[in-house]
């Protein structure tokens, strides 16, 4: 299992932007490495970001094998509601991995 | 003291005789080799959500935890919790050994631990699992003052690290000391040249894309002078850490640190 972190501020004023920064571990190995046998290593990557702001979708990206290992997002969004964010990973190899932070907009 | 900031690269192409006895920098003159990193790569080392460092920290937190093959003994079983235990003793490596009659490194001394304590095989050089528990050990020392050095016994060592790194080594007759004493601050290939203190290691290294240790390091520079390396955990490597570790006695400890 993966392990992620993602940074939500606690608590943020309504119609305040905020910044999420979501970090995961991941080799993203590229597909195009060559290993000690001599034979390619096979393609190893995140292909997909979502992160949901109470069930809906704020950020999504799709990842490529040029992407560093262990991709790093920072991003903004308007806190509205007290709620739950969600982020999910998914990839090559049924790669899935799922986090969450809670927010309190006052 | 001071030499033209061309002479390393005059003396590598026209072989020109540098003086070879470099001169150390002024204790009040060093500087981490995070001072000499842009705004986002400090920041990414400063919080510990966005450093990829501290995924090794928490797989070595639940390495420390986990009861390892024949001895049915985690570390945490002899060293209880290593918040505490395990403060400052990154800051003190390498250290003397007596039972091997010389200075062994951090990650020697995990797997002298495997072996001897926990009766299981030692992890490979630059595994996942070794750098796991380097880091997390290393990350109790964090802040701290950097002590490694003090141990009389361990001064022949020193010296001979310190040898090492006034040699000039390789294809391009280049000494540690012509880029880390002589020339830190100016740049080579366009990136600035740092002083060359071991005061984040294990480090993520963005080069890399993962963490790594010293002698990894290490084994970078050598390569870039044309020289032959030392293969991982060769003695000439940890009396390298050893010298220069007390050429940055005092400085803080900044493990995982992030480079690029």
């Amino acid at each position: 299992m993966a392990r992620a972190l993602v940074n939500v501020p606690a608590k943020a004023k309504r119609g305040e932007i905020v910044e999420i920064k979501a970090l995961i571990q991941h080799d993203m190995e590229t597909g195009f490495r060559v290993g000690t046998s001599g034979n390619i290593i096979p393609r190893d990557i995140i292909t997909d970001f979502v992160c949901k702001y109470n069930g809906q979708e704020i950020f999504r990206a799709e990842l490529f094998p040029a992407i560093s290992a262990n991709p790093f997002f920072a991003f903004s969004t308007i806190a509205t509601e007290s709620g739950t964010l969600t982020f999910e990973w998914s990839g090559d190899k049924g790669f899935s991995a799922t986090e969450s932070a809670d927010i309190t907009v006052e | 003291m001071t030499r033209a900031a061309a002479a390393v690269i005059t003396s590598a192409l026209l072989g020109c005789a540098v003086s070879a006895a470099a001169d150390e920098i002024p204790l009040n003159q060093r500087k981490s080799g995070y001072e000499m990193m842009g705004r986002e790569s400090r920041a990414m080392q400063d919080d510990d959500l966005t450093n990829p460092g501290m995924f090794w920290v928490l797989d070595g937190e639940a390495l420390w935890k986990r009861k390892d093959d024949a001895a049915e003994k985690s570390c945490a079983d002899c060293h209880g919790d290593a918040r505490t235990s395990m403060k400052g003793v990154a800051a003190r490596y390498p250290a003397f050994d007596a039972a091997r009659g010389r200075p062994v490194d951090l990650e020697q001394r995990i797997n002298i631990c495997r072996t001897d304590r926990q009766k299981a095989t030692p992890f490979p050089a630059e595994s996942k699992e070794l750098l796991a528990l380097d880091a997390y050990v290393s990350r109790q020392s964090r802040g701290l003052p950097i002590e490694a050095g003090s141990d009389e016994r361990s001064k022949p060592f020193l010296e001979k690290g310190r040898a090492l790194f006034n040699e000039r080594q390789g294809q391009l007759n280049l000494s540690c000391a012509q880029c880390h004493d002589d020339n830190w601050g100016q740049k080579l290939a366009g990136a600035p040249i740092p002083q060359g203190h071991p005061n984040g290691y294990p480090l993520y290294r963005l080069e890399w894309q993962t963490l790594g240790s010293l002698q990894r390091r290490l084994r970078n520079c050598l390569v870039g002078m044309r020289a032959e390396p030392y293969s991982f955990g060769a003695p000439e490597y940890v009396d390298l850490e050893l010298y220069l570790m007390w050429r940055a006695r005092g400085m803080p400890m900044e493990s995982p640190a992030v480079r690029p």
